[in-house]
């Protein structure tokens, strides 16, 4: 309803209200990034002293410096590079080719299918036997366990299986006069028409991926394994009760907090650089459709 | 007998037309055999005496003695009242915020400032918790976070949040609702998209004002979407962002912090009593799986269409 003739004379006072309003939530949500890219430019001393709040104090890229030096650093930036892209690409394996069997109303026991995938959105074995089930698989420490075994879920599934129910049949049909067999059917008709979907599961997996943490905390012990965000966690939580870390401290020109900021900043870097491009992506039937079976 | 042959001509006839198709969905199935289903099998060790070195078979069944170990633990019962306080806490203030924002977002008349806030707002969902946390850690630091200077600016006593057990749930909700608060608002907003302009049109021949028509026309058309996110929210009442509580509580903290899946990943993942954190996630599950029914139940009867 952004009709503007929707908008009368006595309304002027509440949009501006509004858009003022509004525009306060966004600065506040906007504000903790702007202080930890301050903070991670700022001097050690300064942001010991609690003088940093908006812009820089005593602009320095010490941090980054400290922080780049790190092997450890790039082994793990390396490792959610090979997490994200490869549990994608294993996603995009498995999750297609499933919702497209499970959409086919000639598949013969379709409704048990499909009652499978969607009881494991309610109920859920629990931490523990699913660790234990990877201790078992001899899946621990091991690069192929974290991207095999998180590669697929319900909500994805049901999502594309969704869209391609909604194709019309029509489409098929004239791919199978043609003599077209299923697994072309597929790729020819089905993947073609499904790219809003495809790219917003992509998406899903990308950002999963990017930002999973906990199961690569438990299931990997081996440093060389470890994603960025398991070791932003240990950076988080131990660096400032690390002796040796705090012995390089004395007269540097940076903190735990502003290396912790510069860490910070950088793995928010790629999610900046390509949040532009999906953002167009945030529709709303696809969201949607994804909470209906 | 020809009953028998006929059918098994028909399944051949069937699978000669449709392999395809099973070989398309053996991958889905097996992972889920694999990596869902596998474990369920695991759970009975909620009711055995688990062994590593017996394995998950080879442990002798103790019926419901874990179950009883839990209900006896004072460690347990708060992690379950935690739990539904939080979720609480969580389901009060949080709930409502991305419903006001798409309200809020549905009178900006201005496209390019619609589409820059909306693009800050749902930003945070895409950050990783451990970030987040490093944020709230490094925001609320005593000495040196943004939050004790300006509460010395205004004059008062520096406050050691993290360690304050009275704080923690604050934080916890507040940095929630920062970063799940805009990304949530785009179902409503989607709500608000298929009102029937013509209701609009004619509030405005009547003379409505746009708050009027926020009250009158937009609210009780979107009822329906906010009674099912409703309902699907209390469904997983149990479900608590455990990950960004393990990430910022410590033993200070754990008497309004500690809740059943952190509970979960101590006693078994960091203590090691494994037969013992499957019975609570167990009963975590069974629960969880009551309520999720029970919404769908009842949202499926108030519009009849269900969930899933």
């Amino acid at each position: 309803m952004a009709n503007m003739n929707l908008y009368s004379r006595g309304d002027k006072g509440f949009v501006i209200a509004n858009m003022i309003l509004i525009g306060l939530f966004a600065l506040s949500t906007l504000y903790p990034f702007i202080y930890i890219a301050s903070l991670s430019l700022s001097s050690g001393f300064a942001a010991q002293a609690g003088t940093v709040v908006l812009t820089p104090v005593d602009v320095t890229f010490a941090a980054y410096g400290k922080v780049l030096s790190e092997p450890q650093f790039w082994i793990s930036y390396r490792n959610t590079f090979i997490y994200t892209i490869g549990g994608t690409v294993m996603s995009l394996i498995i999750i297609i080719p499933g919702a497209y069997a499970l959409s086919r109303p000639q598949l013969y026991g379709r409704r048990f299918w499909n009652l499978m995938v969607a009881f494991t959105m309610w109920f859920n074995a629990g931490l523990i036997p699913f660790f234990l089930n990877m201790r078992d698989l001899h899946l621990l420490d091991s690069y192929f366990g974290i991207i095999i075994a998180f590669a697929c879920n319900a909500f994805n599934i049901i999502l594309l299986r969704n869209f391609f129910e909604s194709i019309p049949s029509s489409f098929e049909e004239a791919a199978r006069m043609d003599g077209a067999n299923d697994f072309q059917v597929l790729r020819k008709v089905y993947i073609p028409l499904s790219k809003p979907a495809i790219a917003t599961v992509t998406l899903f997996c990308i950002v999963a991926r990017w930002n999973g943490f906990f199961w690569a905390m438990v299931l990997l012990q081996d440093e060389q394994k470890i994603p960025l965000q398991v070791y932003l966690r240990h950076v988080i939580t131990e660096l400032s009760d690390d002796e040796q870390f705090a012995a390089t401290l004395i007269d540097a020109p940076y903190s735990v907090d502003t290396v912790t900021a510069a860490i910070v900043v950088c793995s928010i870097i790629p999610v900046l650089l390509i949040y532009p491009f999906v953002q167009k992506y945030f529709n709303k039937g696809i969201l949607l459709g994804g909470v209906k079976e | 007998m020809a009953d028998h042959t006929k059918r098994m001509t028909r399944i051949v006839d069937h699978l000669r037309a449709n392999w395809q198709i099973y070989v398309l969905l053996a991958p889905t199935i097996i992972w889920f055999l694999v990596f869902l289903y596998r474990p369920m099998y695991g759970l009975q060790i909620a009711f055995k005496d688990y062994s590593v070195f017996r394995g998950i078979e080879g442990s002798p069944w103790i019926g419901f003695e874990h179950f009883h170990t839990l209900f006896g633990s004072d460690q347990f019962i708060r992690a379950l009242k935690n739990t539904v306080i939080i979720s609480m806490l969580t389901l009060v203030f949080g709930f409502p915020m991305p419903i006001i924002l798409a309200l809020m977002f549905n009178e900006v008349l201005n496209q390019t400032y619609k589409k820059t806030v909306q693009t800050v707002v749902y930003l945070p969902h895409f950050i990783s918790t451990v970030i987040i946390s490093g944020i709230v850690i490094t925001a609320f630091s005593p000495s040196s976070g943004v939050v004790n200077t300006v509460l010395d600016w205004l004059g008062f006593d520096k406050i050691y949040f993290l360690t304050k057990p009275e704080w923690f749930r604050p934080i916890f909700i507040g940095s929630g609702i920062w970063q799940e608060a805009g990304f949530s608002s785009i179902v409503f907003l989607a709500a608000i998209a298929g009102v029937n302009p013509s209701l609009y049109e004619s509030a405005v021949v009547d003379g409505a004002s746009r708050w009027q028509m926020m009250w009158k026309i937009t609210i009780p058309s979107i009822m329906p979407t906010i009674i099912i996110m409703l309902i699907i929210r209390i469904g997983n009442l149990l479900e608590v962002g455990f990950e960004l509580i393990i990430l910022l509580y410590q033993p200070a903290t754990y008497q309004t912090a500690d809740v059943v899946n952190t509970y979960i990943y101590r006693q078994g993942l960091q203590v090691g009593q494994y037969d013992l954190a499957a019975a609570a996630g167990l009963f975590n599950a069974v629960v969880a799986f009551v309520l999720v029914m029970t919404a769908n139940t009842i949202s499926k009867r108030y519009s009849r269409t269900s969930l899933w």
